[in-house]
C-alpha cells in the first residue's frame, strides 16, 4: 500500500513564488484543492508551541479556511498560548493533519500555477521564469 | 598517579572505524547536552581509549544515547601504565566516590576485556583475585548485577606486534553503552526505498550528531534523494522535510537500485522509509524543487541542514534551465515542461549551498555535508567558506587512491544580509573551487589508467 502524503499547511506556510520579479508578493500561495485528506498525527505541545512563533498567522488561517478546516481557529493570536493545550491541538490539527493531496498551488502576483500531485508540489521554475 | 577529587573522569571506549569522525561527533554531543570537550590527556587520533573530564553523569548519559562512535563509557577510578600503577591510583580514588557502588545490599560484577590480545580464563580470574583490596561489600552477581565495573587493558594497535604487557590499564564503572546497534537496525540493507547513493547508516546518523540535531527541531535536505538522511534526525526526533529536482526520485518512480529488481515497487518513497522505522509522525513534506532557485519565503527555519549533494558522478548534477539550451540528456516532468540542464557546476553548487544555508539557518544552527575532493590537489583553501558560517571540523573518507570526499560541517553565527551572497566573488580562493568542476573528469581519469594497467599483457 503506498504510504500516502500531502502537502501540510506547515510547509505551505514557509512556500513562496520566485518567479522573477514577485518578491515578496510571492507569498502566500493561493492554494486550490481537489483532494484533501486529513491524516492523525501524534500531538507534540512542545513542537507546536515552537513552530507558532515561526508562522505568519494571517496566511496560516486563510489557508486552512479555503480548505474548510478552519476548526475554531482564531484569527489573531493570543497571548499565553503556550499553556492552553486547547489551542495547541487546534494549531497541531491545522498545522499537520490537514493534507493537500492533490491540486494546485498559485502564486498571487505572477498568477504562475504548481501543481501538487501525490501530495508533493513541484517548484521548479525555468531559467526565464526564476528571479535572477 | 593521582586523580584530583574534584574532577569527575570518565573513560570513553570507541569503535575503531570512522577514526576522524569520532572527535567531531562527541564534541558536538558534549555541546548539545550542555557540557563541553575536556580532555587532560592529548587524544590520540587512533587509539579506542579517552579519558574525558565530563561536569555530570546525566551529561554522559546523554551523550551515549546518541553517539554511533563510542561503544560505551566508564565512571574512572583508576588507570595505569601498569598493574602496580592502576592498583595504587585506585588506592587514591576518593573512598566517598566509591561508597554508594560497594555498599553491602548491592550486587555487582567484574569483567575483564583486553584489546588487540586474548587471555585465558585463568589469567583472567587472576586479575580478578588481585583487585581483593578493593572493598566490596556487595554480593557477586554475574548475570543480573546493579554495577558493573571493568578492567581494561590496552595492548596496542598492531595485531602484528602484541606487546607482553599492556601499555595501559584503566578500572571503571560501567555507565551506559552508545548506540552502535542503530547501525544494524537503520541498515541501507534492509531498507525499502533506496538510490544508487544511498549513505551507509553510520555515516548517516554521524552526520545528525555533527550537525547537533535534537528532538523538535526541523531538518532540512536539499538534495533528499530517497530520504536516507532524513532517517537518523527523525530518530533523534526532529522533523524532516527535502527537496530534490528529480521528479521520479521524489515520488518513487521509475528503475530501481537493488540489483534483482527492475522497477520500483509501491511501497517505495520517502515517507515509507520513515514508516518503516516508526517514524512517520517525524515526516513534513518533499517537494520537486531546485536547490539553487529556492521556494521559500523570508525567514529562519531550518535547525540543521543536512545533505549529501550530487558530485556528477553516480547522480548528475543539475539544474533548471533555459528553453534555449537543448542539451542531449533532457529530462522534462509529466506536468510540466521545464528543462532540466546537466550543467550545475560543483563550485556554483556549493556557493549556492552556502548562501541558502546562511539564509534559512537559525542562528546557531548547523550545515553539514560531503564535498568531493581530488586527493592529488587537495588542501584546506578549497573548503568553501562564508561570512556566515563558522567552519566546525572537516572530515576525510577515501573513496578510491585518488579521489575522497570530506564531511564538512559548519555553524551559523552571523546575521545573513544581502552582500553576503556575494562575498565568494571578493574572497581570493574562489579560484580554488574551479578544480572542484572537473572531479568528474578526474575521478574518471585514473579509472581509465587503471583499467589500462589491468589489461596491460605481463611482461614476465
Amino acid at each position: 500500500m503506498r504510504a500516502q502524503a500531502g502537502m501540510k499547511l506547515l510547509t505551505h506556510n514557509l512556500l513562496s513564488s520566485h518567479v522573477r520579479g514577485v518578491g515578496p508578493r510571492g507569498f502566500p500561495l493561493r492554494i486550490q484543492a481537489t483532494e484533501i485528506r486529513v491524516s492523525p498525527v501524534d500531538f507534540n505541545p512542545d513542537f507546536v508551541t515552537r513552530m507558532i512563533p515561526k508562522m505568519e498567522w494571517a496566511a496560516l488561517v486563510e489557508a486552512a479556511e479555503s480548505l474548510g478546516h478552519l476548526s475554531e481557529l482564531p484569527r489573531q493570536l493570543e497571548e499565553g498560548y503556550e499553556k492552553d493545550e486547547d489551542f495547541l491541538r487546534k494549531v497541531h490539527h491545522v498545522l499537520l493533519e490537514v493534507e493537500v493531496v492533490e491540486g494546485t498551488l498559485q502564486c498571487p502576483e505572477s498568477g504562475r500555477v504548481f501543481p501538487i500531485s501525490r501530495g508533493i508540489p513541484n517548484m521548479l521554475l525555468s531559467d526565464e521564469e526564476a528571479a535572477s | 598517579m593521582a586523580l584530583p577529587s574534584t574532577l569527575n573522569r570518565y573513560l570513553l571506549l570507541l569503535a575503531q572505524e570512522h577514526l576522524e569522525f569520532r572527535l567531531p561527533e562527541i564534541k558536538s554531543l558534549l555541546l548539545l547536552f550542555g557540557g563541553r570537550f575536556s580532555s587532560h590527556q592529548e587524544i590520540h587520533g587512533k587509539s579506542p581509549f579517552w579519558i574525558l573530564s565530563i561536569p555530570s553523569e546525566d551529561i554522559a548519559r546523554n551523550l551515549m544515547k546518541r553517539t554511533v562512535c563510542a561503544k560505551s563509557i566508564f565512571e574512572l577510578w583508576g588507570h595505569g601504565k601498569s598493574p602496580e600503577e592502576l592498583y595504587s591510583s585506585l588506592k587514591s580514588y576518593p573512598m566517598e566516590k566509591m561508597a554508594p557502588f560497594l555498599h553491602s545490599d548491592t550486587t555487582y560484577k567484574i569483567k575483564i576485556q583486553t584489546f588487540n590480545k586474548t587471555l585465558t580464563q585463568e589469567e583472567k580470574v587472576k586479575r580478578i583475585d588481585a583487585l581483593e583490596f578493593l572493598p566490596f561489600e556487595g554480593k557477586v552477581n554475574l548475570k543480573d548485577p546493579q554495577h558493573v565495573f571493568s578492567v581494561l587493558e590496552d595492548y596496542g594497535l598492531d595485531p602484528n606486534h602484541i606487546p607482553e604487557k599492556p601499555l595501559n590499564i584503566y578500572f571503571g564503572r560501567w555507565i551506559a553503552d552508545g548506540q552502535r546497534e542503530l547501525i544494524e537496525s537503520y541498515s541501507v540493507k534492509k531498507r525499502h526505498f533506496i538510490g544508487n547513493t544511498s549513505m551507509d547508516a553510520g555515516l548517516s546518523f554521524i552526520m545528525a550528531n555533527h550537525g547537533k540535531v535534537k528532538e523538535n527541531d526541523i531538518v532540512f535536505d536539499p538534495f533528499v534523494g530517497t530520504g536516507g538522511l532524513l532517517i537518523p534526525s527523525a530518530h533523534f526526533g526532529a522533523y524532516v522535510c527535502g527537496t530534490d529536482i528529480d521528479y521520479n526520485t521524489i515520488h518513487g518512480l521509475g528503475k530501481a537500485s537493488r540489483k534483482n529488481q527492475k522497477w520500483r515497487g509501491p511501497d517505495e518513497n520517502i515517507k515509507a522509509n520513515l514508516r518503516q522505522y516508526g517514524l512517520e509522525k517525524y515526516y513534513l513534506d518533499v517537494l520537486v524543487a531546485d536547490a539553487s532557485k529556492p521556494s521559500w519565503r523570508k525567514g529562519l527555519f531550518f535547525d540543521a541542514i543536512i545533505t549529501d549533494p550530487p558530485y556528477g558522478i553516480r547522480e548528475s548534477t543539475r539544474k533548471t534551465g533555459s528553453q534555449k539550451e537543448i542539451p542531449k540528456g533532457i529530462e522534462k516532468c509529466p506536468e510540466s515542461h521545464i528543462p532540466v540542464s546537466f550543467n550545475y557546476h560543483l563550485s556554483d553548487m556549493f556557493i549556492d549551498l552556502l548562501n541558502f544555508a546562511a539564509e534559512t539557518l537559525v542562528l546557531g544552527g548547523r550545515l553539514v555535508y560531503w564535498l568531493p575532493v581530488y586527493t592529488p590537489e587537495y588542501m584546506e583553501e578549497i573548503i568553501p567558506r562564508h561570512p556566515c558560517l563558522k567552519l566546525i571540523s572537516n572530515c576525510e573518507q577515501r573513496l578510491s587512491s585518488h579521489t575522497a570526499r570530506r564531511l564538512i560541517t559548519m555553524e551559523k553565527v552571523k546575521d545573513f544580509e544581502d552582500q553576503d551572497q556575494y562575498s565568494h566573488l571578493l574572497d581570493n580562493q574562489f579560484l580554488p573551487y574551479k578544480g572542484l568542476n572537473s572531479f568528474r573528469e578526474k575521478y574518471f581519469s585514473g579509472v581509465t589508467k587503471r583499467i589500462a594497467k589491468e589489461e596491460k599483457p605481463s611482461q614476465e
